[in-house]
C-alpha cells in the first residue's frame, strides 16, 4: 500500500466511499445518519488530503491514472486520473463537504437520512467529475450530480423550493442535453477519422476538427458550461436556487458545483475546439459577459434586501473575474482562475454557513432585521468580518491573490477589459460593507436579537478550517500555485498549438447521423 | 516549506557598503504579536486592561528600538543601494515574481522611524484616554495591527507588498473609524472611508498592471533602475501610471475628489486621529509619490496635476476649517490641507520638502490631534459627573480652558505656532521650503494659493486656539468645577510632542537665514534615494529658474512669511478673543458665505445627489428590470406558454369519440383543402 496515494485506487475510493456512505446513511438509524455522513467525508477528505504532497509538481502528465474497459462495444473505459487543476478541485470537493454536512447538524429536521444520502452522492458524483477521463463516464457523473442536488433543494428548500429547483433542474439539463450530442459527434468524428470508438478523453483530444464545425460544438459545450458557472444572461437560476436551498446546498452550489462550468471550459472546451475557443468572436463574447457578470453582478447585489441572494449575486461576480482569467490564456490569467475558484468555494461556502447561523437563530435572512449583533455574537462578527474581507479581496487573503493574478494576465493581452474588470474591486466594497454594517454594526435595534446567542461550539469547528484557509492562501499561496503550473504551461501550449493546427475543410458533410454505428445504422 | 527563521534573516540585495539590516523581521513581528495578543485578550481575557495596555505599547517601542539600531547602523555605512531582505516567495506564476520583500534604504528608515516613534508616543497616551473603554483590549489589537500594517507599506520592496500595507492600513482606519460601532453613524463613516479609498486603490491597481506590462517586474529597485531606458519621457505610458498612482494617492491622503472621507473620520478615538488621520496614513500618498519619484520626474503633466490639486486642497480644505465649530473637524480639514501642501512639494518635484513637511507635520498634528483628545477627555469626563449629553467636541462648548488645562493649553499653542509656520518652530522651516520652491520652480500661480492658505492656516488655527482655551467657560456652571488637566500618562506625551514640534525642523536650516547654521541633514539623508528622480528632472531642464516670483531672496520671503503669519494669528487672536460665543445647544447655524463654508461647500450633499444615488437608482434597475422582468419574465412566459400548449392539448383529449371524429374529420378537410389549393 505504500503507493496507494499514488494509484487511482486513491480517487476510486473517494468515489467508492461516499456511494458506500449514502447507502450507509439511508441504512441508518435517522438521528445517526448525520454522523455517518459527516464522518464518511472527514475520512474521504482525510484520505484525498496527502494528495496534495504526493502529487508531482514539476509536470503537466496524469497522475493516479488508471483505464478499465467498461462498455468495450462502445469504446466506454473507467479511465480516471488527476492534472494539477483536478487535484485542487478534487481537494476543495473534500474540503467544502464535510464543512457543509457539520453546518447542517441542526438545520435539517425532518427525513435526515434521505438528506445525507444525497449530500454524499453528490459527493461522489462531484468527485466523478474533476476526475473522470473518458466523457461517458463524465457525463454520467454529470448528470447524477443533477438528481441529488434538485431534491436537496426541492424537499429540504424554503417556500419557493419547488420553483427553484425545477429552474435549477431545467437550466442544467437544457445545457447538457447539448452536450452530449456534441460529445456524440466527437464520437462518431473520432470513429470516421481512425476506425475506432471510444470515449477517452485522451483520444478525443487528438482529434482534429474542421474549423467551422468546432463553433457549433464550441458552442454546445460552452452552453452547457455556461450554465453551471453561471454566465450572463443565463445566470438567473442561481439566486433563487441560492434563496431556497439549505444551507449545505448553498454551500455545496457555491462552493463546488459552480466550478464545474469554469472547469468544464479548462478541461473540455478550451483543448477540444481550440480554434474556435481562441478565435476573436468567442473571446470577446466571454470577454463581455464576463464583465457584464463582475460589474453587473456586483450591482445587482449591491441593492439585495435578502443577505443570501447578495451573496448569490457575489457568485456571479467572482465567477466573472475567474471566466476572464481562463479564456486570457496567459499563465497569471489562468492560474489567478484556477485559485479564485478554490478561493470563492472556501470564502463563499463560509458566507453561506455563516448566514446559515443566523438563519437559524432568527429564521429570517433579510439584511435589515438584523443590526447591531456584533455586541451580541462577536464571534460570529469576527469571522463574518473575516470572510467578507476575503469576498472583497483584501490583500492578506485568498481573495486577493487570485483577483490579482487574473486581472495582471489578463491586463497583458486585453488591457482595457482588465482596466473595467478592475472597477469591481470598488463595486465589492460596495457590495459587502454596507450588509457587514447593517448586520453586524449599530445599535440593536430588534428586541429579537438582543438575545442571540454567539455561535457553538460545533459552529466554531465549521467555520474554523474555512477562516484558515483564507488567511494561508492569502499569506503563502505559492504551494497551490505550483500545483497547477505545468498543467496550466501545457495546457496554454496544447491551445496555441491546437489553434492554429485545426483542418480549414469543412467538417459539416460528415455529420450524417444514420451512419452513426452507435445508433444501428450500416457501416 | 520555507525556513522562515533562515529567511527573515537573508538579506538578498547587499549594499557595497557593508550595511546589514538589524533584525528585520522583528520590526514587523512585535506589533503582529501585539495584534494576535490583544485580539485573543479581546475575547478571553475582556475585562483586564493590564495586559493590553502593556502589551499594545511595550510591542511597538520595542520596534521603534530595532528600527533606531537600524538608522544608527544605515547612518554609519550610508549605503547608495537599498538592502533588500526577502522573507519568502508570495506568487511566482510565470514571468510575474513577487516576493514578501522588505526594503532598507534611507526613506523607508526615515518613514519606519516617523511611524514608530510617533505610534509609541500615541500608545502611550492611549492607555489613558482608553481606560474607561471596554473594547479597550479590542482598541489596542487593531492599532497594534495598524501598526503592522503601515510598516509593511513603508518597508515594502515592490508595489504589491507596498500594496498590502495600503490596504491593511484602511482595513484598520476602518476598524478603527467604526471602533464605536454601537453608534450607527460611526460605524457608517467607516464604510464610506473604506469605499472612497476603493476607489483610489482601483488606480493602484491599475498600475501595478502597467508597471509590470512594461518592466516584467514590480520591484522597486529594478523598476526605478529600469525606467529612464524603459519609459519615453513625458510618453503616454509613464503619465497613465503616474495619474493611476496619484489616483491611489488621492484616496488615501485625502485630496480632491476623494478627500470627504476624512473629515468624517473623526468619528474614530482621537488617538486614532492624531496617529492614522493626521500623523501616519494618510501620509501614504506623499511617501507613494516620493518613493516613486523617478516616475513621477518622467511625467511632467502628472507633476503639474499633483501640484495643482495638492495646492487646490491646501487652500480648499483650509477655508471649510475656518468655519468648523467641532475640535477635530477643523483639526481634519487641517490635515487635509497640510497634506495638499505636502503634494504641492512632491509634484514641484520637491520630494525632499515632501518628506520634510510629512515628518514636522507628524509632530505638530498629532500633538494638535492628542491636544484636542485630552480637551474632549476633560470635556467628556466634566460632562458626564453632571449627566449632560452635551457635545464634548463643540468648541462653544468649550471655552476658557486655558487656566484648568494649563498643560494642553501650553502644547496646543507650540503645536499651533507650528503649523502656522512661524520661526523657529517646525512647520517654518518644512513648509516654508515648499512655498519658496514653488516660487522659485515658476509655479506662480500654486505659490499665490499657497500664500493664501499659509494666511488662513494661521487663521483657523488660532481661532480654534481663542474658542477653545480662552475667553469665558461656556461648560456650564455645574460642569465647570470638574474641569481638570489630565494625567500625566496623557500630557508627557503632548510634551514630547511639543519638542518634536519645536526642534524638529532644525534638521534642514536654509543656507540663506542669516546668523544661523546651515543644516542640510534632511537633503543629504535622503540623497541617494531621491537622487535618481533629480537627475531626471535636471536632465530634462526642469528647476532652472531660481527667481521668486516678486523678487527678493528666501531670507527675504522666510521673514516676510513668519512676519505675515505672526500678525494673522495677532489679529486673529484679538479679533476673537473678546466675542461672546453662545454654547452649541444655543447657537444657531452659520449663515451666508460663513454657512456655505460651514457645510463644507455642500460637496457631500452634491456627491450624494450626482453619484450615489443615481448609481443606486441604475443598480436597483439592473435587478428589477433586467434580471427579474426582462430574463425571467422572458423564462416565465416561455415556462407558462408550454403549460398553457400542455392545457390546450388536453382539452382535446377529452374520451369522447364524437369528438375524435369531429377533429379528425376537420383536419381531413384541411389537408384536402391545401391539396386542391
Amino acid at each position: 500500500m505504500d503507493n496507494f496515494f499514488e494509484s487511482h485506487w486513491v480517487l476510486s475510493l473517494l468515489i467508492i466511499l461516499p456511494l458506500a456512505g449514502s447507502v450507509a446513511c439511508l441504512a441508518a438509524r435517522e438521528e445517526l445518519a448525520r454522523h455517518v455522513a459527516f464522518g464518511t467525508s472527514v475520512i474521504a477528505f482525510l484520505i484525498s488530503l496527502p494528495l496534495f504532497w504526493t502529487f508531482r509538481s514539476g509536470t503537466a502528465a496524469i497522475q493516479n491514472y488508471v483505464s478499465v474497459p467498461w462498455i468495450e462495444a462502445w469504446g466506454i473505459g473507467y479511465t480516471v486520473g488527476i492534472d494539477g487543476i483536478s487535484l485542487l478541485m478534487v481537494l476543495l470537493t473534500t474540503f467544502v463537504t464535510p464543512l457543509a454536512i457539520l453546518g447542517s447538524y441542526t438545520y435539517i429536521q425532518r427525513n435526515q437520512r434521505a438528506y445525507y444520502a444525497m449530500l454524499l452522492l453528490l459527493l461522489a458524483a462531484m468527485i466523478g467529475v474533476f476526475v473522470a477521463l473518458d466523457l461517458f463516464l463524465f457525463f454520467l457523473f454529470w448528470e447524477i450530480m443533477l438528481i441529488p442536488m434538485y431534491f436537496i433543494i426541492g424537499v429540504w428548500g424554503g417556500k419557493r423550493r419547488i420553483y427553484a429547483a425545477v429552474k435549477f433542474f431545467l437550466f442544467t439539463a437544457i445545457g447538457s442535453l447539448l452536450m452530449l450530442v456534441a460529445i456524440l459527434v466527437m464520437v462518431y468524428l473520432y470513429y470516421r477519422q481512425f476506425g475506432i470508438i471510444t470515449f477517452a478523453y485522451n483520444d478525443l483530444v487528438q482529434l482534429p476538427i474542421a474549423r467551422d464545425l468546432q463553433f457549433v460544438l464550441f458552442a454546445a459545450f460552452a452552453l452547457a458550461f455556461a450554465i453551471k458557472v453561471p454566465l450572463f444572461p443565463v445566470h438567473t437560476w442561481l439566486p433563487d436556487a441560492h434563496v431556497e436551498a439549505p444551507t449545505a446546498g448553498s454551500v455545496i452550489l457555491a462552493g463546488v458545483l459552480l466550478k464545474m462550468g469554469t472547469y468544464g471550459f479548462l478541461r473540455f472546451a478550451l483543448p477540444f475546439f481550440s480554434h474556435a475557443a481562441t478565435s476573436p468572436a468567442v473571446i470577446g463574447t466571454v470577454m463581455v459577459l464576463s464583465l457584464i457578470g463582475i460589474i453587473y453582478g456586483a450591482w445587482v447585489a449591491a441593492v439585495q434586501p435578502d443577505a443570501k441572494k447578495l451573496v448569490a449575486y457575489t457568485s456571479i461576480a467572482h465567477l466573472g473575474f475567474v471566466m476572464m482569467g481562463l479564456f486570457a490564456l496567459t499563465t497569471q490569467g489562468i492560474q489567478g482562475g484556477i485559485l479564485q475558484m478554490v478561493n470563492h468555494g472556501i470564502s463563499t461556502g463560509a458566507l453561506f454557513l455563516l448566514i446559515g447561523m443566523v438563519y437559524e437563530r432568527r429564521h429570517t435572512r433579510m439584511i435589515e432585521d438584523f443590526g447591531g449583533i456584533a455586541k451580541v455574537m462577536p464571534v460570529f462578527a469576527a469571522s463574518f468580518l473575516l470572510v467578507a474581507l476575503s469576498s472583497i479581496g483584501l490583500p492578506g487573503t485568498n481573495g486577493f491573490i487570485g483577483e490579482f493574478l487574473i486581472l495582471i494576465g489578463t491586463f497583458q493581452k486585453y488591457p482595457v477589459v482588465a482596466f473595467i474588470a478592475a472597477t469591481g474591486v470598488i463595486f465589492a466594497a460596495a457590495y459587502m460593507l454596507p450588509m457587514v454594517q447593517r448586520m453586524l454594526y449599530g445599535e440593536i435595534d430588534r428586541e429579537e436579537n438582543r438575545a442571540l446567542s454567539d455561535i457553538t461550539l460545533r459552529e466554531r469547528v465549521v467555520l474554523a478550517p474555512a477562516l484558515i484557509m483564507i488567511v494561508l492562501i492569502g499569506v503563502y499561496p505559492q504551494p497551490f500555485l505550483s500545483r497547477t503550473a505545468a498543467s496550466v504551461d501545457a495546457l496554454i501550449d496544447q491551445v496555441e498549438l491546437r489553434a492554429v493546427a485545426a483542418p480549414v475543410v469543412a467538417g459539416a458533410s460528415d455529420l450524417r447521423f444514420d451512419r452513426m454505428p452507435i445508433l444501428g445504422a450500416d457501416e | 516549506m520555507v525556513n522562515l527563521l533562515e529567511s527573515v534573516l537573508r538579506v538578498v540585495q547587499h549594499a557595497e557598503s557593508g550595511y546589514h539590516p538589524v533584525l528585520p523581521g522583528l520590526i514587523l513581528l512585535l506589533p503582529l504579536a501585539g495584534f494576535v495578543i490583544n485580539g485573543l485578550g479581546a475575547f478571553l481575557w475582556r475585562d483586564s486592561k493590564r495586559i493590553p495596555g502593556i502589551v499594545g505599547p511595550a510591542a511597538i517601542i520595542g520596534a521603534f528600538g530595532i528600527v533606531v539600531a537600524n538608522f544608527l547602523a544605515m547612518r554609519g555605512a550610508f549605503p547608495h543601494d537599498p538592502a533588500v531582505v526577502s522573507l519568502w516567495t508570495w506568487m511566482a506564476v510565470g514571468d510575474l515574481s513577487i516576493g514578501v520583500d522588505l526594503q532598507f534604504d534611507q526613506l523607508s528608515i526615515l518613514m519606519m522611524l516617523i511611524v514608530t516613534g510617533v505610534s509609541s508616543v500615541i500608545h502611550v497616551y492611549s492607555i489613558g484616554y482608553m481606560r474607561e473603554d471596554p473594547g479597550y483590549s479590542r482598541y489596542f489589537s487593531y492599532l497594534n495591527l495598524f501598526v503592522f500594517f503601515m510598516l509593511i507599506l513603508v518597508m515594502g520592496a515592490n508595489f504589491p507588498i507596498v500594496f498590502v500595507g495600503w490596504e491593511g492600513v484602511g482595513l484598520c482606519s476602518y476598524l478603527l473609524i467604526g471602533f464605536w460601532y454601537e453608534n450607527r453613524e460611526f460605524a457608517s463613516a467607516g464604510k464610506k472611508a473604506f469605499i472612497v479609498n476603493r476607489i483610489g486603490d482601483f488606480g493602484f491597481l491599475v498600475a501595478m498592471f502597467l508597471i509590470f506590462t512594461h518592466f516584467g517586474t514590480l520591484d522597486f529597485v529594478e523598476v526605478f533602475a529600469a525606467a529612464p531606458e524603459t519609459l519615453v519621457y513625458a510618453g503616454g505610458v509613464v503619465t497613465l501610471i503616474t495619474l493611476l498612482l496619484f489616483l491611489g494617492a488621492t484616496g488615501k491622503s485625502a485630496q480632491i475628489p476623494l478627500y470627504v472621507w476624512l473629515p468624517d473620520a473623526m468619528a474614530g478615538p482621537t488617538p486614532v486621529s492624531a496617529l492614522i488621520h493626521a500623523a501616519t496614513m494618510v501620509t501614504a500618498g506623499v511617501y507613494l509619490v516620493a518613493r516613486s519619484g523617478v516616475l513621477f520626474a518622467m511625467a511632467p503633466v502628472s507633476q503639474a496635476v499633483v501640484a495643482a490639486i495638492g495646492a487646490g486642497t491646501a487652500l480648499f480644505a483650509a477655508t471649510i476649517a475656518t468655519q468648523q465649530y467641532d475640535i477635530k473637524k477643523v483639526l481634519a480639514y487641517s490635515t487635509v490641507s497640510q497634506l495638499g501642501y505636502m503634494f504641492l512639494a512632491v509634484g514641484i518635484g520637491a520630494f525632499t520638502a515632501g518628506v520634510f513637511h510629512l515628518m514636522t507635520h507628524a509632530f505638530f498634528k498629532a500633538l494638535l490631534f492628542l491636544g484636542s483628545g485630552a480637551v474632549i477627555h476633560a470635556m467628556h469626563h466634566a460632562l458626564h459627573q453632571v449627566h449632560r449629553d452635551d457635545d464634548p467636541n463643540d468648541m462653544r462648548n468649550h471655552g476658557g480652558l486655558k487656566n484648568m488645562m494649563p498643560i494642553t493649553w501650553a502644547t496646543m499653542w507650540i503645536g499651533t505656532v507650528a503649523i502656522a509656520g512661524i520661526f523657529p518652530f517646525a512647520g517654518f522651516f518644512s513648509k516654508d521650503e515648499i512655498i519658496w520652491y514653488t516660487g522659485t520652480y515658476g509655479y506662480v500661480v500654486l505659490w499665490v494659493v499657497s500664500l493664501l492658505a499659509a494666511v488662513l492656516t494661521a487663521a483657523y488655527m488660532t481661532r480654534l486656539m481663542v474658542l477653545t482655551f480662552h475667553g469665558e467657560n461656556r461648560t456650564g456652571a455645574d460642569a465647570k468645577p470638574h474641569l481638570k488637566e489630565v494625567p500625566a500618562v496623557m500630557w508627557v506625551p503632548l510634551a514630547i510632542l511639543a519638542v518634536l514640534s519645536v526642534v524638529g525642523g532644525w534638521i534642514q536650516i536654509p543656507e540663506a537665514l542669516p546668523g544661523l547654521p546651515a543644516v542640510d541633514a534632511l537633503h543629504h539623508w535622503l540623497e541617494p534615494v531621491m537622487e535618481p528622480a533629480r537627475h531626471v528632472m535636471t536632465e530634462h531642464g526642469f528647476h532652472k529658474a531660481y527667481e521668486a516670483p516678486l523678487g527678493g531672496g528666501e531670507a527675504t520671503w522666510a521673514i516676510i512669511s513668519t512676519v505675515v503669519a505672526l500678525i494673522v494669528v495677532i489679529l486673529t487672536f484679538r479679533a476673537l478673543v473678546h466675542r461672546r460665543y453662545s454654547p452649541a445647544a444655543e447657537s444657531e447655524a452659520p449663515t451666508g458665505f460663513a454657512g456655505i463654508l460651514y457645510n463644507k461647500w455642500y460637496v457631500d450633499e452634491l456627491y450624494d445627489r450626482v453619484i450615489i444615488r443615481p448609481l443606486l437608482a441604475l443598480w436597483r434597475g439592473c435587478w428589477r428590470i433586467v434580471d427579474a422582468g426582462l430574463i425571467d419574465g422572458t423564462l416565465d412566459a416561455m415556462a407558462s406558454g408550454t403549460r398553457m400548449v400542455g392545457w390546450v392539448g388536453s382539452l382535446l383529449q377529452s374520451g369522447r369519440v364524437a369528438g375524435y371524429m369531429f377533429w379528425f374529420v376537420t383536419g381531413v378537410v384541411i389537408i384536402l383543402a391545401l391539396l386542391l389549393l
